[in-house]
């Protein structure tokens, strides 16, 4: 197979290194390497991150091929610098069946452009009734650990208890959408100042913090290990903080949109800003941007959720929640935590790929740049400035929040075990 | 003046005593035998309504009709929105059919903020009412009407609120009456006070500019005027409260209560009542109840805000004079002779 040299690449925000892939592999990392025989990647000022990894990934397909397919998703995942995304199983039909994650593992391999790792849903139809065969779903070709009824909480907290240890015979994780059904009903958006005066259904912190209570101290009777999707408020910080401290096993992500944006931009009625958790205040911003730079919160994940364009074309109330987020993340994570000095680029590549590979369990991912290691790299221009220009976009969506926002960093190089899947910003 | 009418926040003191004083000019047609003004002759008004509301479409209607326009009525029911039809697309049918202004009756709050700010239709946008958001008609009628009661008929010209202490009692959170009549009483000079169940006074009420009250008692000694919300029974059973009984004794308007006003203050309510609930027929029907007059005054609001957002560019008033002193035909200079 090919080789490929990355010249003078800021290794993890490092020193400027050579990175020679020869074949799926990295072959050398060093300084003044040979380029006999190789492609060159002239690297100069660019950031080299191992392969991005996200954790929360709507795909769409089966059933919603209208917003985004695996192809059309891990096109976008390419884009943003992504190698492995973990596809939620809120499709039609639901991924609740080893035929189902099977369909989503197939497809994903056909596309070539990202690893794809389905994710099982905890109970059939994310109903929160009755579990779904979960073992089935790990012992098929799809290989599912990670298990979330995302979109919809595993409110009731005996199948709540009863999934997270059932998942421990085989070492899987429940991924917990952290949303009291009662205490939101209705919900449009954070319950707060903005809501009081828009006269928009309030979804409260509150209904978030208390089933995260729940189910990190669920997860510490039962001795198992919980995983906390995009957590959103303060308050939820400070429950995990607690919980860790106390040597609970919970891993908790936050999505780039809770990093940068706010529910005053609610008091615009577009409903691209309309999203589920739904965008918080100024201090729930700034603690969980503290918190991903403490480890409190491990993870960026993207709950990159595409929709068509009539679902966002219309008043608040009728629209979907949900954002894009693969081809902006980075972008985001270095405007909120890399240019604010809140994170190293080592300290992004850990939130980004080394942590949410390993709580997913993405072999071949998040792996160090060195010798020996599967070549699933993302190059990084972090000096780039630019407007997001949601026309340019792989995703089949454009629900973007960022249009025309001037966002720092671009993605120039993807490689996938070897192959290249990005070249100069282009997919290949 | 602006060229929608979404919110009762954006209205400045200015513009708002300029629309409570062109009412006032547009009452007077009422008192005439042949109630109509020519002003809005070939201009078209459709009242887009995606909720009931018999009693605002009407009044609307009768505003429109006054002024000379020609009226469309479209209800969600049985049209294409009940198949499935976006607002975009209903907007914009409707706009192809030459719609000068559009009144909007909407059960999502935000839905006429966007269909005014979206880019999908040019036509003015009046809101009749959002979800929970705005109704700043109502509010603007309920300022005329008390301005007429608590000022003057002719004294109130060129004025303003300031000083009246106006009390708002019940479902304040699920109200967009309650939120557009803080918004315009504070822009009028008014001291508010919202009194309702802990349960019914929505988080972040904190940075509204008023007062919040849970006791009824306190506060009616101290009131010009007591303006009350209907409270639907259902809330009930989402246990906002334990009963309708309870409710009524505690947050509900009696005659005893009634005779704790003092003796001026007026006792307003946007209707429909719950007789028994928060108002009972003792003070629904007494003298100091205003809610006939407030309807009679919607229709005087409602063609002042369409005149002086389609009307063009003559001021339809000066609020120097008392309207007594004026003939009423140098008001319109378009005026039937």
């Amino acid at each position: 197979m090919s080789k490929i040299l990355i010249r003078g690449a800021q290794v993890l925000g490092g020193e400027p290194q050579d990175v020679l892939i020869d074949g799926d592999t990295v072959a050398e990392v060093g300084t003044g390497l040979g380029a006999e025989g190789a492609t060159v990647v002239e690297a100069d000022g660019k950031i080299l991150l191992p392969g991005l990894v996200d954790l929360h990934t709507h795909l769409r397909e089966p059933g919603r091929e209208d917003s985004e397919t695996v192809l059309t998703g891990t096109r976008a995942a390419a884009s943003g610098g992504y190698t492995s995304v973990f596809a939620m199983a809120n499709t039609f039909p639901v991924a609740d069946t080893a035929g189902v994650v099977e369909q989503v593992y197939r497809l994903g391999k056909e596309s070539g452009y990202c690893d794809v790792q389905p994710i099982g849903a905890v109970t059939v139809g994310l109903e929160g009734k009755k579990l779904a065969e979960l073992g089935a779903m790990h012992e098929s070709a799809a290989g599912v650990t990670v298990f979330s009824d995302d979109g919809k909480c595993v409110d009731d907290a005996v199948i709540m208890r009863r999934a997270l240890e059932y998942v421990k015979a085989f070492g899987g994780v429940v991924a917990q959408h952290a949303q009291e059904p009662r205490l939101t009903e209705g919900a449009q958006m954070n319950e707060g100042v903005v809501s009081a005066e828009l006269g928009l259904g309030g979804w409260p912190a509150v209904a978030e913090e208390s089933i995260i209570a729940r189910d990190v101290l669920l997860a510490e009777h039962v001795g198992s290990r919980v995983h906390i999707c995009h957590l959103s408020t303060a308050g939820s910080v400070e429950i995990v903080r607690w919980a860790k401290s106390r040597g609970i096993d919970v891993t908790a992500e936050v999505t780039p949109h809770h990093l940068l944006l706010t529910d005053e931009l609610v008091r615009s009625y577009n409903p691209v800003y309309k999203v589920n958790p739904p965008l918080r205040t100024e201090r729930d911003v700034l603690a969980l941007r503290e918190a991903l730079a403490d480890g409190t919160i491990d993870i960026v994940a993207t709950d990159h959720a595409p929709h068509p364009h009539e679902d966002k074309d219309c008043e608040w109330g009728a629209a979907a929640m949900g954002m894009v987020g693969l081809e902006t993340a980075l972008s985001v994570v270095q405007h909120t935590m890399v240019d604010t000095g809140l994170l190293t680029w080592a300290g992004v590549a850990d939130r980004m790929s080394h942590t949410p590979a390993r709580i997913g369990q993405a072999e071949g991912h998040g792996r160090p740049v060195s010798a020996g290691e599967p070549a699933n790299l993302t190059l990084v221009d972090p000096a780039y400035r630019g407007p997001v220009d949601p026309a340019g976009f792989a995703s089949r969506s454009r629900n973007t929040p960022y249009e025309g926002r001037e966002l720092p960093g671009r993605v120039t190089h993807t490689w996938l075990r070897g192959r290249a899947t990005l070249v100069d910003g282009k997919l290949q | 003046m602006m060229r929608h009418l979404i919110s009762a926040a954006d209205l400045t003191r200015d513009d708002a005593v300029l629309i409570l004083d062109t009412a006032e000019e547009m009452a007077r047609v009422a008192d005439r035998p042949i109630k109509k003004l020519p002003t809005l002759r070939g201009r078209t008004v459709v009242n887009l309504f995606f909720e009931d509301s018999t009693r605002t479409r009407i009044s609307f209607e009768a505003a429109e009709k006054r002024l000379s326009a020609d009226v469309i009525n479209f209800t969600a029911k049985g049209s294409s929105v009940s198949k499935g039809e976006s607002l975009k697309d209903t907007a914009q049918t409707l706009e192809a059919m030459g719609v000068d202004a559009v009144v909007i009756r909407h059960g999502a709050s935000g839905a006429p903020y966007t269909l005014a700010n979206s880019g999908w239709i040019d036509a003015a946008v009046i809101n009749a009412g959002d979800g929970t958001h705005q109704h700043p008609t109502q509010a603007l009628l309920d300022a005329f009407t008390m301005r007429r009661r608590l000022v003057g008929r002719d004294a109130g010209l060129g004025q303003d609120l300031a000083g009246k202490r106006v009390t708002v009692v019940g479902d304040i959170l699920h109200s967009r009456v309650a939120r557009s009549n803080v918004d315009l009483l504070h822009t009028l000079g008014a001291d508010v006070t919202l009194v309702a169940p802990p349960t019914l006074v929505p988080v972040g009420v904190e940075h509204w500019p008023c007062e919040v009250s849970y006791d009824l008692d306190r506060v009616l000694p101290k009131s010009d005027a007591v303006m009350m919300l209907r409270v639907q029974r259902e809330r009930m059973n989402a246990a906002f409260f334990p009963t309708e009984r309870e409710y009524s004794r505690r947050y509900g308007l009696d005659g005893e209560r009634m005779a704790r006003m003092p003796e001026h203050a007026i006792v307003m309510h946007p209707g429909p009542m719950v007789r028994g609930m928060e108002i009972t027929a003792e003070v629904a029907d007494s003298d100091r109840c205003t809610v006939v007059e407030q309807v009679a005054n919607g229709v005087s609001i409602r063609m002042a805000v369409l005149y002086l957002l389609l009307g063009g560019n003559e001021p339809a008033v000066t609020h120097t004079r008392p309207a007594t002193e004026r003939p009423a035909h140098t008001a319109f200079p378009d005026e039937e002779k």
